[in-house]
C-alpha cells in the first residue's frame, strides 16, 4: 500500500451495473443499476434468493456472462476499467487477478484430468516459461495451503477420487496458486454438508487473512455471510435492496426485505412458529 | 483392472456361446434337412441316411451341437474310414454348394470387406466429426442449419439408392470413374482405388450423418458443462478451453459407437458389396442366403457376432484408457 490514492481507491468499484437479456417477450434486466465497492482486503457478501441477480453480478465482473447477455455500467478493478477490455486482455485478468470458486465442485472440475493438471494449467497459461516441474510444485504447495493432506500424492488424483469438501478445497487451491487480488466465491458451500461448510468458510477467511486478497461471497444463506463478510449487499429481483457494514445489516436492517431474510434464519432460541416466506405482498 | 478384464472376457464367452447356440438351432434344427438338399433330386433314402450319418445329423441335438463347438476350437472329422474328411479348426463345416470349407471361403473374402470397412470408417469419421464440430461452433447459424439438413438427407437415403445413383452418375453419365474391375492393389493402385471409392462413399454417408449429429450434440452439451466455465474463469485461451476441456469429453462417446459400427461393418456390407459386385463377406452372405447354403450363412453370422463382441470388448478397454472415472476407483 504505497500511496494514499491507492489506499483510498477501492479494490473493486462497481457503478450502475446492469445486465439484461433480450428475449421473445422483450428486454429483461436481471441486474439493475447496481453500485458497490469492495475495499482492499475486504470481504463483501452479496445476499439474495434465487433469481436475485447475484450470480449474474459475479459473472459480469468476470466477463463470463452467457451468450446474449448485455452488460452496461462500469466495473473497475484497481482503477482499471474492465468493461472496455478486449477479450484477450480480460483473459489475462481472469484467473490471475480475479479468481472464482463455483458452487458445485464436482461438476466444476473436469473429470478427465488430475486435479494437479487443472491447478497447473491455470498457472502455466498465465506465467510463461514455467516448467512442468515448477508448476507441479506450485500445485502441491497450493494444495497444502488448503490443508489437503498428502498433497504430493493427491496431486495426481482425479476429481472423483476426492470427497465434496476436498473438491472444493481443490477449487480454492486452484485460485490460490495464482495469488489473485480478488476471489469471487459463488455459493461455495451450498453443495456441501454443514460441518464441511464451516471448514470451507474458515479456509476462505484464513486465505483472506494470509494473502490480503479481497473476497466476494455470493450466497442465499445469511448465516454464511455473517461468518465471513464485513460488508453486505442485499439484492432482490436484480435490484439493490440495501447495503452496509455487516453489523448494521444484522442489527439494524433498514429494508423490510432484509428483515424478512433475517427472520428466515432459524435460531435455536426461536419460538416455533410458521415458516415465513418472502412473498411480494408483504414487502411491497 | 484384472478383475474387470476377467469379467469382460467371461461375459464375452457367454455371449458368443449363446450366439452359437441360437444360430445352430435356427440353421440346423428349424431349417429343412440339409441331407436332402445336398443329395439333390435323384436321391435314394439310403443315400440320404448315409449323408445324415456323415454329417452327424442322426445324433441327438446336444451331441451335434457339442461336435460343432469342438469343431470350432479343435477341428472335427466328417464320416469314418476311407471317406473321412478332416476339417481343421476353426471348422465351420463345408459349403453345400461348393463343398469348400466355410472357414476358407470367409477368409478369402475378409480382406475385401476389411478394405471396404476401413476406407468407409476413415471417411465417415473425418466427415462426421468435422461437420459436427463446425455445426456446433456455428450453432443456430446458416452453416449449422445447412449441415443439419444434409444429415437428414444422408440418413434418409437408402444405401442401394445411393449406390445405384452414384454408379449411374459417376461411371455412366460423367465417366469420372472407370467401370469397376477387380484388380489387386499391387497391380494397378489407381484402378483399385477407383473400385473402392464408391463403396466407401456409399457406406460412409449414413454413418457420417449420424456422427455429425452426435458430435454436434456432444460438443454443444459439453460447452454447457460447469468445468468449461471453470476453464474460462481460469483465464485459459478459447483454443485451450476447446481443445482440452470441450473436445475430449465430447468425443469420448464417439469412440464407443465407432467401435461397434466398425466391427459390424467388418462382418460384411451386404447391400453395398452386392450392388458393387465386391467379393466380400457381405456378398458371400447374400449369395449363400439365396442358395440356402446353411453352413456358409451360419459361418458368416457367427463371424459378424464375433466381431461385434470383440469390437465391444476393445471399446471397453479403450474406455478405461480414456476415462479416468472407469480406470481408477472413486474416493479414497
Amino acid at each position: 500500500m504505497s500511496t494514499a490514492t491507492r489506499d483510498e481507491q477501492p479494490l473493486l468499484r462497481v457503478r450502475d451495473l446492469t445486465v439484461g437479456f433480450t428475449t421473445a417477450a422483450g428486454e429483461t434486466n436481471v441486474v439493475k443499476h447496481l453500485d458497490f465497492d469492495l475495499a482492499r482486503g475486504g470481504a463483501l457478501g452479496i445476499v439474495g434468493e434465487s433469481g436475485s441477480g447475484k450470480s449474474m453480478t459475479s459473472l459480469a465482473v468476470m466477463g463470463l456472462l452467457p451468450k446474449g447477455a448485455k452488460r452496461t455500467g462500469s466495473i473497475e478493478l484497481d482503477g482499471t476499467e474492465l468493461t472496455t477490455l478486449r477479450e484477450r486482455q480480460m483473459q489475462a485478468v481472469r484467473g490471475d487477478r480475479i479468481a472464482m470458486v463455483f458452487q458445485d465442485p464436482l461438476s466444476s472440475l473436469n473429470p478427465y484430468y488430475t486435479v494437479g493438471t487443472q491447478i497447473m494449467e491455470a498457472y502455466r497459461s498465465h506465467r510463461t516459461g514455467v516448467t512442468r516441474r515448477a508448476a507441479r510444485k506450485i500445485a502441491i504447495e497450493a494444495m497444502e495451503r488448503v490443508h489437503i493432506k498428502d498433497a504430493a500424492r493427491r496431486v495426481d488424483h482425479y476429481p472423483h477420487q476426492f470427497s465434496g469438501g476436498m473438491r472444493q478445497r481443490v477449487m480454492i487451491a486452484m485460485t490460490l496458486s495464482m495469488e489473485p487480488d480478488l476471489i469471487i466465491a459463488d455459493e461455495p458451500t451450498t453443495a456441501l454438508d454443514v460441518t464441511v461448510q464451516a471448514q470451507i468458510l474458515d479456509l476462505l477467511a484464513e486465505i483472506r487473512r494470509d494473502t490480503g486478497a479481497g473476497l466476494i461471497l455470493i450466497t442465499h444463506d445469511l448465516a454464511v455471510v455473517s461468518e465471513v463478510a464485513d460488508h453486505i449487499v442485499v439484492m432482490r429481483d436484480g435490484d439493490l435492496v440495501e447495503q452496509g457494514p455487516a453489523e448494521r445489516i444484522f442489527c439494524d436492517p433498514q429494508a423490510d426485505y432484509t428483515r424478512m431474510l433475517l427472520d428466515a434464519v432459524p435460531r435455536i432460541d426461536d419460538e416455533i412458529g410458521l415458516l415465513r416466506t418472502t412473498s411480494t405482498e408483504e414487502t411491497r | 483392472m484384472i478383475r474387470f478384464l476377467v469379467n469382460r472376457l467371461l461375459g464375452m464367452a457367454v455371449v458368443l456361446f449363446l450366439v452359437c447356440l441360437f444360430t445352430y438351432v435356427i440353421f440346423f434344427v428349424l431349417s429343412p434337412d440339409p441331407a436332402v438338399q445336398i443329395c439333390g433330386k435323384n436321391c435314394t433314402p439310403e443315400a440320404i441316411d448315409q449323408l445324415r450319418a456323415n454329417l452327424g445329423l442322426d445324433r441327438p441335438f446336444w451331441a451335434q451341437f457339442w461336435t460343432f463347438l469342438t469343431g470350432l476350437f479343435a477341428g472335427r472329422t466328417y464320416g469314418t474310414g476311407a471317406n473321412a474328411i478332416e476339417c481343421a479348426a476353426p471348422c465351420l463345416g463345408y459349403s453345400f454348394q461348393t463343398s469348400q470349407p466355410v472357414t476358407d471361403m470367409i477368409l478369402q473374402r475378409l480382406p475385401v470387406s476389411a478394405t471396404v470397412a476401413i476406407g468407409a470408417a476413415v471417411l465417415w469419421l473425418l466427415a462426421g466429426v468435422s461437420a459436427g464440430l463446425l455445426s456446433a461452433v456455428k450453432e443456430g447459424k446458416f452453416a449449422d442449419r445447412f449441415i443439419t439438413g444434409l444429415t437428414l438427407t444422408g440418413m434418409s437415403i437408402p444405401n442401394y439408392v445411393l449406390a445405384l445413383s452414384l454408379q449411374f452418375l459417376l461411371v455412366v453419365t460423367l465417366g469420372w470413374l472407370p467401370f469397376p474391375q477387380a484388380v489387386p492393389f499391387s497391380e494397378d493402385p489407381a484402378q483399385w482405388f477407383a473400385n473402392f471409392l464408391m463403396p466407401w462413399i456409399v457406406l460412409s454417408i449414413g454413418a457420417a450423418a449420424v456422427y455429425t449429429r452426435l458430435t454436434r450434440a456432444n460438443v454443444i452439451e459439453t460447452l454447457q458443462e460447469n468445468y468449461v466455465r471453470t476453464a474460462r474463469a481460469k483465464g485459459l485461451s478459447p483454443g485451450l478451453v476447446w481443445r482440452r476441456h470441450a473436445l475430449r469429453p465430447a468425443l469420448t462417446p464417439i469412440v464407443t459407437i465407432f467401435g461397434m459400427d466398425f466391427a459390424g461393418l467388418l462382418g460384411g456390407a451386404l447391400i453395398t458389396e452386392t450392388v458393387f459386385g465386391l467379393n466380400g463377406v457381405g456378398k458371400l452372405a447374400a449369395d449363400s442366403i439365396t442358395k440356402n447354403d446353411q453352413p456358409v450363412i451360419m459361418g458368416v453370422t457367427l463371424l459378424a457376432a464375433f466381431l461385434v463382441v470383440v469390437g465391444n470388448m476393445v471399446v471397453d478397454l479403450l474406455y478405461t484408457a480414456i476415462d479416468p472415472r472407469v480406470r481408477v476407483g472413486s474416493a479414497t
